[in-house]
């Protein structure tokens, strides 16, 4: 008998396995990381516009006071949020034993992000 | 007379649907669907169950897309437009039609030492353990697996590492973590800390969606995480 992990792999799962809420926070957390990441080298390029000078890095800053930038801006910080409510969610879950509230830390991983995205929209922030 | 149609997948992993009309009866399950089929259709489909009453899971397929048991699943509540889809478990070995090798699955909890090890004899009293402590509770939570497989097949996370353990073996290993009696705790959190043990759960909780006893498999492998932690902390394992 040869062993599980050469075994044939058997039939996968479709998309109606996984209409699920935790899995939308799933796919949620992986695409905001995975979009944060592909951002990363943008920021440590701006910052490094200040080895350059005072005036490169006050140039690319006046730039980002640009309307359709500063609405693009709202869109990070929805994925920073919702990337950090999400892992905060996480480390609940299996840091304490609260398994009858994970429908619930969802909602409020889900609300938080929407009210960082809403306050710096709104320039409450 | 109302009738049902049924899609049954038929082969091994290689196959297809095929498609048949069935009587469509009040209460009716989808295991009396699949049997109806079998009995009166094509006596060569082959399927397995033996109680029908939710004990000893043994009925598992994947039913419109998700995994259930079929002697506890009514009809009603999962055809969708008068059809209804059923097809084996999702990643085991199809052997035909709705059978899987059920193997890797029990094999795995072996693996992760699911099996109790007590130190005392047959001469020796009963160990109390009082109903209300924290570790009888949580023994308690994950204790009515009837290993069904149906978090196994639900769970993504066996499909992208074929090693994984899986919902149900991490579950078992939990609730002996659990078992102020057992006397080989060190080896079990060893036997679930690799790479395929509890710190591979994604937390999709498809196991816990699905799981027809209503568990939270993933609330005892994040147990699980946090008994491993501390156990290598405390230099344990």
């Amino acid at each position: 008998m040869s062993s599980p992990g050469t075994r044939a792999a058997g039939m996968k799962n479709d998309y109606r396995a996984r209409n699920h809420p935790a899995y939308w926070a799933f796919i949620v957390h992986r695409v905001s990381g995975l979009l944060l990441t592909l951002f990363l080298p943008l920021h440590f390029w701006a910052l490094g516009q200040a080895f350059h000078g005072a005036a490169g890095l006050d140039g690319f800053l006046a730039w980002t006071q640009h309307p359709l930038v500063k609405f693009a801006e709202t869109g990070l910080v929805l994925l920073l949020a919702a990337h950090m409510s999400g892992g905060l969610r996480l480390l609940l879950i299996e840091f304490l034993d609260w398994r009858e509230r994970q429908k619930s830390l969802l909602a409020v991983a889900a609300g938080l992000t929407l009210a960082c995205g809403l306050a710096f929209l709104l320039n409450l922030v | 007379m109302q009738t049902l149609k049924v899609r049954i997948w038929r082969g091994a992993e290689n196959g297809a649907f095929q498609e048949f009309e069935v009587p469509r009866l009040e209460s009716q399950t989808v295991l009396d669907v699949v049997t109806h089929v079998q009995r009166k259709c094509d006596p060569t489909l082959a399927y397995r169950f033996a109680c029908r009453v939710g004990v000893c899971g043994s009925c598992a397929m994947t039913v419109n897309g998700q995994s259930r048991w079929t002697c506890r699943t009514h009809v009603d509540k999962v055809a969708e437009n008068g059809t209804v889809e059923i097809a084996p478990l999702r990643n085991l070995p199809v052997v035909r039609d709705l059978v899987t090798d059920m193997r890797e699955f029990f094999d795995k909890w072996a693996k992760a030492r699911g099996r109790f090890t007590g130190s005392k004899t047959r001469k020796d009293d009963f160990e109390r353990v009082s109903p209300e402590s924290k570790e009888r509770k949580r023994v308690d939570a994950g204790i009515e697996c009837i290993g069904c497989g149906v978090c196994y097949s639900a769970c993504d996370v066996v499909s992208w590492n074929r090693d994984y353990l899986g919902p149900a073996a991490l579950n078992r290993a939990w609730t002996l973590v659990n078992d102020v009696r057992d006397t080989a705790q060190a080896e079990r959190l060893a036997a679930v800390a690799g790479d395929a043990g509890c710190h591979a759960c994604h937390t999709h909780t498809n196991c816990t969606e699905r799981c027809p006893k209503g568990l939270s498999p993933t609330a005892g492998i994040a147990g699980l995480k946090r008994a491993v932690l501390s156990a290598t902390l405390s230099g344990k394992i």
